[in-house]
């Protein structure tokens, strides 16, 4: 909640950061993140890099269900189309990654506008169970379309390399995937703020009167699934030269679930929130292991209830925050500003 | 052959209707309505509950298919034309139950009511290429300029739809409809629920957009005050059917008006 | 008869047969849906716990078969009325993405909690089912495959006849037609809810000891539980008689692919994603299925 913003012009009121205090926040956070790989350990770095693919990934699938109210269950499907394509060219033709990557991301696009059709005629859980199959379909194709994807082997990928500077390492990964990432961030954010933006909330929140109004909600939907796959592609091509290797099992409905709960769990139409998701979804885990790491201290066999407690902790997040949170991180971010923005005074 | 266009333009008929007939299942909504509006005129459609008013507009804006019957815009058949396009054609639209985007601001709303004006491609505005800043920044002069002064709702821009009251959420749905620049604006009840001053707002608001853009109207509605002042013809439906077709004095006097509203007795 | 023909016959008869194994575990859908209009994506796991509470009985209490299908089916109901409680009556009137989400969480939920209890190894029942296969001539059906084929079709005809003619499953159908309506004529709505939740629990138990009887308990057993989507699409989400269809169909086609397609490619197998191609072409065409009720769009 903005107090005391006085803006001069529609130009400056129309801008992202309209304030001096959100420009320097801004500005410091991007400093930290500059700074990240030179202080961090390795753990830490490859934790950095996967939050960063995911993030970028969910944040795709934050504007088709978020922005759009599209339901897909089939997100990883998509990151697998974009990071097959992208380790095909790279490891069979020999593309450079700044050509890889987009083309990864360009691919996963047609994907997404061929799933993206049934929308024309279905909605809601009809529509769910649609990219349901498209994910369970592209999953059989991974696997059995031995001859292009390497069946379970997969394929392998050499590191990137720019001008003979080759990212071999956790950090020169970290930069690329960051700044991916960012460029990404701002993109949905001048999405939002704009023509299609507006088309894609109408869509979510009154698609009878939005059509009336002048939006062709197919279009519109089509767009959306477009620009949701084409994310997920950039993420998987990103996946790939990080962990230089792909294989049918690196992008099960699992995944897609993992998606959607940061999604959710972050705030659904958030873009911020997207962020706080992400961040969440991938520390808890973490902290688990770690408590079952120092657990196994007094009781040997806590190891071996990692995994399944994982998967309690991970379906109970989801849960509560349904009941309790359905706007998600983002909300309780903005309950807390609004908090502060007053405090000591209340409400 | 350079003479002026307007003096013909005047008594054109921008939108007509003939022998509409719209039925869901067993149930006839409409039957056999004809209409015909003039160009830059305010007609007034009134009717007892359940006579088929929004249905009417609901055929015209392009949301139900008639089974028979023609809708005529600007001279072109648009009976089987996507609503979308309608849109794009001209055709402005509020809502009985407002119908504004909840997850959006005052000034989102209002910026999509233009949504079938811009030009922007979904890539050009994710970059926010100069071309595509252009036009969000003529969007926002124009939407201001046009909208939020004219209906006196600036200082509203940021706040969430939500958090308006009715009469308020009303005029944003008017300003919506207007920031597509509409040739023709169908009105569903503009000032149900509201109170006296805000019902004069808004007839000022109607009259202005006809007087001062050119701007055809045909509004629903069920204040006699609003329909008899603003309006040059009224079409009255009961049961599907239009039963009268006048000037405000004679559906004042037509005894099949006056039987529609008031039954058998008052006839 | 010549032996291309045996070999047609065999698949459909396989097919027959082991759709009614897919019809047993689409009615934990069906159930649900008819009743709450929500998709349980958790019917699996509820399936899958179902199992390991009969096996527990049997185990741990000694209980002979019967005593144990009761005491797992017991359990269930008593499981179904607490998720609905405590679960998805705070999400009631919510979008679909979040009553979708929060099964898929209860799922995981479920599957971690199974495995904390029972372990990850996997378990047996004892044979309940005579062993000697049937034979049809030169036609040969595992016992295996029959038996579960005939509980499929008893429990289909058992609760599609509950829904028709007792006024609980009139006052189910009801509710899910049109909760107003419903409540405005007297139906208690929560009560009808909890017990719905209830029924496809107990449902999803059966369902989930056959399955178990066949294939053996672990935590895994959940994941036919997706599998069986197509089934409810094609039968029609809200129709038992059309889980019954849709499975019949699907384990035909199936087959007939496994048996003509799969010896063309060397070394695939299309079973597995058949299904899921005729799951998208159903949505296509006639999105409610066979015998699934239209859904009108309410303006």
């Amino acid at each position: 909640m903005l107090i005391g913003n006085y803006q001069e012009s529609y130009a400056s009121d129309e801008a992202i950061f309209r304030t001096p205090a959100t420009r320097v926040w801004m500005g410091l956070a991007l400093l930290a993140a500059v700074l990240f790989p030179f202080v961090a350990g390795d753990y830490l770095l490859y934790l950095a890099n996967l939050m960063g693919v995911l993030a970028l990934s969910a944040l795709g699938l934050n504007i088709l269900i978020g922005f759009t109210g599209q339901i897909s269950l089939g997100h990883a499907a998509f990151m697998g189309v974009g990071a097959y394509a992208t380790a095909i060219l790279a490891s069979r033709l020999g593309v450079p990654f700044w050509l890889s990557i987009p083309a990864g991301g360009a691919l996963a696009c047609g994907a997404g506008m061929v799933v993206g059709v049934p929308s024309l005629r279905i909605k809601g859980l009809y529509l769910a169970i649609a990219t349901l199959a498209a994910q369970v379909i592209f999953e059989w194709i991974f696997t059995n379309w031995t001859s292009v994807t390497g069946g379970i082997r997969g394929l392998n990928v050499a590191p990137a390399s720019l001008a003979g500077w080759r990212i071999d390492t956790d950090a020169r990964a970290y930069f690329l995937i960051m700044t991916v990432a960012v460029a990404h961030y701002l993109f949905a954010t001048n999405l939002r703020r704009t023509r299609w933006g507006r088309a894609f909330v109408a869509v979510r929140d009154r698609d009878v009167a939005a059509e009336i109004v002048g939006v062709n909600l197919f279009r519109t939907k089509i767009l959306a699934f477009m620009v949701s796959s084409y994310f997920a592609g950039i993420a998987g091509g990103l996946w790939v030269y990080f962990t230089k290797v792909v294989t049918p099992e690196n992008f099960p409905l699992s995944l897609s679930i993992q998606c959607l709960a940061i999604v959710i769990v972050g705030g659904l139409g958030s873009i911020k929130g997207t962020i706080y998701g992400t961040v969440f979804m991938t520390l808890v885990p973490e902290l688990l292991k770690a408590t079952t790491g120092l657990a196994r201290q007094v009781w040997p066999t806590a190891q071996s209830y990692l995994f399944p407690l994982q998967d309690v902790v991970f379906g109970l997040l989801i849960v509560v925050f349904l009941i309790f949170e359905p706007h998600g991180l983002a909300e309780v971010w903005n309950r807390m500003k609004r908090f502060f923005s007053l405090w000591p005074f209340e409400k | 052959m350079t003479g002026s266009p307007v003096v013909e333009s005047e008594s054109r008929d921008i939108l007509s209707v003939e022998g509409l007939s719209l039925s869901f299942g067993g149930l006839a909504a409409l039957s056999l309505v004809d209409l015909s509006v003039r160009q830059g005129s305010i007609t007034g459609i009134i009717g007892p509950n359940g006579a088929g008013k929004t249905s009417l507009l609901n055929c015209i804006s392009g949301f139900y298919r008639p089974q028979a019957g023609r809708v005529t815009f600007d001279g072109a058949d648009v009976t089987r034309v996507a609503p979308d396009r309608r849109a794009a054609l001209g055709v402005g639209r509020t809502f009985q139950n407002v119908a504004l985007f909840e997850g959006m601001t005052v000034l989102d709303n209002v910026k999509l009511g233009a949504h079938s004006r811009l030009r922007s491609g979904i890539v050009s505005t994710m970059l926010f290429t100069p071309g595509a800043r252009r036009e969000e920044l003529a969007l926002r002069e124009q939407v201001e300029h046009e909208v939020f002064e004219f209906l006196e709702i600036e200082h509203l821009r940021h706040r969430t739809v939500g958090s308006l009251s009715y009469g308020l959420q009303k005029r944003v749905d008017l300003a919506r409809a207007l920031a597509m620049r509409p040739r023709i604006l169908l009105l569903d009840e503009p000032v149900a629920g509201m109170n006296e001053e805000e019902t004069e707002d808004m007839a000022r608001f109607i009259l202005d957009v006809q007087e001062e853009r050119n701007v055809t109207v045909v509004l629903i509605e069920h204040d006699m005050g609003v329909v008899m002042d603003l309006c040059e013809r009224i079409a009255v439906l009961s049961f599907g059917e239009r039963i009268a077709l006048g000037t405000p004095e004679e559906i004042q006097r037509d005894p099949e008006v006056i039987r529609a509203y008031l039954g058998e007795e008052a006839a | 008869m010549s032996d291309g023909l045996v070999h047609l016959l065999q698949l459909l008869v396989s097919g027959v047969v082991t759709g009614g194994i897919y019809a047993l575990v689409a009615m934990g859908f069906v159930v649900v849906y008819k009743a709450t209009r929500v998709i349980n994506f958790a019917t699996g796991e509820f399936m899958m716990l179902g199992a390991f509470f009969g096996w527990s009985a049997m185990s741990a209490l000694h209980a002979p078969f019967a005593v144990a299908l009761l005491v797992a089916v017991a359990a269930a109901a008593l499981l179904g009325m607490a998720t609905e409680r405590l679960v998805l009556r705070p999400l009631l009137g919510q979008r679909t993405i979040s009553v979708i989400m929060v099964t898929i969480g209860l799922a995981a939920i479920f599957k971690g909690l199974a495995q904390i209890v029972w372990s990850g190894d996997y378990r047996t029942f004892p044979a309940i089912f005579p062993r000697a296969p049937l034979e049809l001539g030169p036609l040969i059906i595992p016992s295996r495959q029959f038996y579960p084929f005939l509980v499929a079709v008893g429990a289909i005809l058992l609760v599609g006849l509950a829904f028709r003619f007792t006024r609980t499953g009139v006052a189910m159908r009801a509710t899910a037609d049109d909760q107003m309506a419903a409540f405005g004529m007297g139906i208690d709505i929560r009560r009808i809810f909890s017990l719905s939740w209830s029924l496809a629990a107990m449902t999803a138990a059966v369902a989930g000891i056959v399955v178990g009887i066949i294939g053996g308990i672990s935590p895994q057993l959940g994941a036919i539980g997706l599998r069986t989507f197509p089934v409810v699409i094609l039968g029609g989400l809200d129709s038992i008689g059309g889980a019954l269809a849709g499975g019949v169909i699907i384990g035909v086609l199936e087959n007939l692919a496994g048996g003509y397609i799969d010896p063309l490619l060397d070394g695939t197998s299309v079973k597995e994603v058949v299904p899921f191609v005729v799951l998208v072409i159903t949505l296509m065409v006639r999105p409610y299925g066979l015998f699934g009720t239209r859904e009108v769009e309410r303006l």
